[in-house]
């Protein structure tokens, strides 16, 4: 039987250098909004012929626009953001850049935001991850709550979706550096659909924990904790890679419209997959054993 | 066992109806044909305005934004654009309108439409034309206009129990109205909203001829009752100055900039089409691997899970387009997800038989405490899902990105229906299988004895 719950301490290891990555990153370098959050105009142009996106960069600059954000999104198509311009400017800047760079430019997809509502939408956002958090918590206590502690367990589910929360937001920072990629309202969608998801795993193998702490199979609720994990692994490995064969066939074939949102999922499953398997029931293990200090010295030794 | 029969029958009864209603897409049942697409799969236009209602009582407001809503309706269909969208959204006090263009071209003329503010003219015949009917007040010559009309105008009823939509003038109207009336006695006075001639229950044009000269008050007669009630509706709104566009932060304070929307969203119709096209390659491509790996690890049960599948995936398809459910880009990524989702719930329960079979118990056995057993974590685990739906729907309201809400929804119901398939479809197709004893072959079951 692998031993998961023994080898906590590593999860944890593993865990806590991504989430630390994912923070300097964003305190380094932010994390890039989207039309959605900052306002503005974003639009998506199709080049025929294509060309390189160095030029459009260039060319943007040439016309004023140092500031755009350009963002490649394949197949001879460029996704812009820039500050607020009406269609009838955008078609104008379409066709103006399409004569420059010899080329083409039709607008497939034109967006703009007021810059006020930006702010409303980034706090309703932040409102509605942490109601989803605060209601998944009020949930899990209360489909336990004929184990001793509730609010344990719900804590612990609770510190596995913030885990994987932490973990995306820092790998979109990243890639908002790399690659330009913003935020927008998909992009919530997206975390918290794999919120739910992550809970859902987390559940499964609590409520396995739950039946075999009733039915007494071992004294140790390491042990406990930890056939349950390999009691369920099958069904939690099964689950979440027939999730990925239509999530990776999306993120591969689905365009560029919905691809970072489709990435968020990808990411989330996999994420929340790792974290319902590898920390939150080993949390509930630490809680339950005190084994705080144990951790602190761990993380010592580490460091 | 007669119960598995019923439910087999349900089942089937189910999926043929379903199959019924979406092969072909386009069959015409309850009305609905084809599946509604959102503007980001089919092309078109988007907008979202906000009302400066500040001039406006709050008790009237509600009224008034419908209102607004209807001339906004009126303007579009006179644009001749199919099935447009429009609502009105109110969030803390303040009220906007979406406005949803299917495939429209010209966005700048829609916009053009929109903005413009209500308004009634008489005019008076000039040869074959009708012009604008003037007149002259303080020096500026000005035209006879529902601009000029004092307070809301109201229903009445005529002796014969016939609509009168009455109006009175305020003090400018009423020097307009003096003069026109005086010097067209005889002679036909025309209503137009907008640039189409006002037209009566009967459906001509309605333009009374003036018998005297009116200074205080008049009234509209020959409307049907909801006509009138409509154009009452619509001229208390053009009246009133409730001018759309957003309010913008400058320098600290709140100032309405009018005729600019807070959203506006355009997508070209190629680019739907081709969202379409990437869509059904991948969620082909997805399901098939799904399917595949299903059948080859978990054999009969798999291929069962398969069945409940392709039924699930029938009536999904089914209920969007019967409610009708909006599909969104987003939306499709839900529903795919959803099928992904759906295979979850199939997974534990035959998961859970395995780990019976294993275990020593008899198949039928083994199958009833699989489900028995699976059941509480697929309930306790999908209602996570259902949780972010719900907040996530609440979200995408206050957003102007329609999108947010496509996900929510087709997730929810993907996720609800899937409940569903495992626990009344998967179940049944299984016991009776083992039931009829045709397969007793333990490692058609994936376990080795």
């Amino acid at each position: 039987m692998i031993d998961f719950v023994g080898k906590k301490h590593w999860f944890f290891l593993i865990s806590a250098i991504l989430i630390v990555v994912g923070i300097i990153s964003l305190a380094v370098f932010g994390i890039k909004p989207g039309t959605d959050f900052a306002g503005g105009t974003s639009m998506t142009l199709q080049f025929s012929p294509p060309v390189e996106q160095a030029q459009l960069r260039e060319e943007m600059a040439n016309l004023g626009y140092d500031k755009a954000t350009i963002q490649n999104a394949g197949e001879g198509d460029f996704i812009i953001h820039v500050t607020e311009i009406t269609s009838g400017e955008a078609k104008a800047l379409a066709e103006k850049i399409g004569t420059e760079l010899n080329s083409h430019a039709r607008i497939t997809d034109y967006y703009l935001a007021s810059p006020r509502v930006g702010a409303e939408t980034a706090r309703n956002a932040g409102i509605a991850v942490i109601i989803a958090a605060v209601a998944m918590l009020f949930y899990i206590v209360w489909a336990f709550r004929r184990m001793p502690k509730p609010f344990r367990w719900g804590t612990c589910a609770i510190i596995a979706l913030v885990h994987d929360v932490f973990i995306i937001v820092g790998i979109f920072s990243l890639l908002g550096w790399l690659a330009g990629v913003e935020i927008d309202a998909l992009f919530i969608t997206g975390l918290l659909a794999v919120v739910g998801y992550s809970i859902n795993n987390t559940v499964v193998i609590f409520d396995r924990i739950r039946e075999n702490v009733s039915k007494h199979i071992s004294t140790d609720f390491a042990v406990t904790v930890n056939s349950s994990i390999v009691e369920t692994l099958g069904r939690s490995l099964n689950t979440s890679l027939t999730t990925l064969f239509v999530i990776l066939a999306l993120f591969l074939f689905g365009g560029a419209t919905i691809h970072y949102f489709v990435l968020v999922l990808l990411l989330g499953v996999i994420i929340g997959t790792y974290s319902s398997i590898c920390i939150s029931s080993q949390l509930l293990v630490v809680w339950e054993k005190r084994e705080w200090g144990a951790l602190l010295s761990f993380a010592k030794r580490a460091g | 066992m007669s119960r598995n029969i019923y439910l087999l029958i349900f089942i089937l009864a189910l999926f043929g109806f379903a199959l019924w209603s979406v092969v072909p897409l386009d069959r015409n049942v309850f009305g609905r044909q084809g599946l509604r697409l959102g503007l980001d799969l089919q092309g078109g236009s988007y907008l979202v305005y906000q009302a400066d209602v500040t001039a406006i009582e709050p008790g009237k407001r509600d009224e008034i934004m419908e209102g607004v809503k209807g001339v906004i309706e009126r303007r579009i269909n006179a644009l001749g654009i199919a099935e447009p969208i429009i609502a009105v959204q109110k969030q803390e006090g303040e009220y906007s309108i979406a406005i949803q263009l299917p495939g429209i071209a010209d966005i700048e003329r829609a916009k053009e439409m929109v903005g413009r503010v209500s308004l009634l003219e008489f005019r008076e015949q000039d040869e074959e034309d009708w012009i604008p009917a003037t007149g002259t007040v303080y020096g500026e010559e000005l035209i006879l206009s529902s601009k000029y009309f004092k307070e809301n105008t109201y229903i009445d009823v005529d002796q014969y129990g016939r609509p009168l939509l009455i109006f009175e003038w305020d003090q400018t109207g009423q020097e307009l109205s003096e003069q026109i009336t005086g010097r067209l006695i005889g002679e036909q006075l025309a209503i137009y909203l907008g640039d189409e001639p006002l037209r009566g229950e009967d459906g001509h044009p309605i333009a009374p001829v003036v018998r005297s000269t009116i200074r205080d008050r008049g009234q509209i007669e020959g409307l049907s009752l909801v006509d009138a009630e409509e154009l009452s509706r619509l001229l208390n709104a053009g009246r009133i100055p409730v001018p759309l566009g957003r309010w913008v932060e400058e320098e600290g304070s709140e100032v309405f900039e009018p005729e600019i929307p807070l959203y506006e969203r355009t997508v070209d119709a190629t680019l739907g089409a081709d969202s379409i096209q990437k869509s059904i390659l991948a969620a082909g491509i997805g399901i098939a691997l799904l399917l595949l790996f299903m059948l080859l690890y978990y054999r009969l049960p798999g291929l069962v899970a398969c069945l409940s599948l392709g039924i699930y995936g029938v009536v999904l398809l089914a209920i969007f387009k019967l409610v009708p459910v909006t599909l969104t880009l987003p939306g499709v990524a839900g529903f795919i997800l959803s099928v992904g989702m759906a295979v979850d719930a199939n997974v534990l329960i035959f998961e859970r038989t395995k780990e019976e079979l294993r275990g020593g118990r008899s198949l039928g056995a083994a199958v009833e405490t699989g489900f028995n057993r699976a059941w509480t974590a697929i309930r306790d685990s999908n209602i996570t899902t259902f949780i972010a739906c719900i907040i996530l729907f609440w979200l995408g309201g206050t957003l102007g990105a329609f999108m947010v809400r496509g996900f929510a929804l087709t997730l929810f119901i993907g996720v609800a229906l899937s409940m569903f398939t495992a626990i009344i479809i998967t179940r049944t197709l299984l016991r009776l299988i083992i039931g009829s004893q045709v397969v007793t072959n333990m490692t058609a079951y994936g376990v080795k004895r």
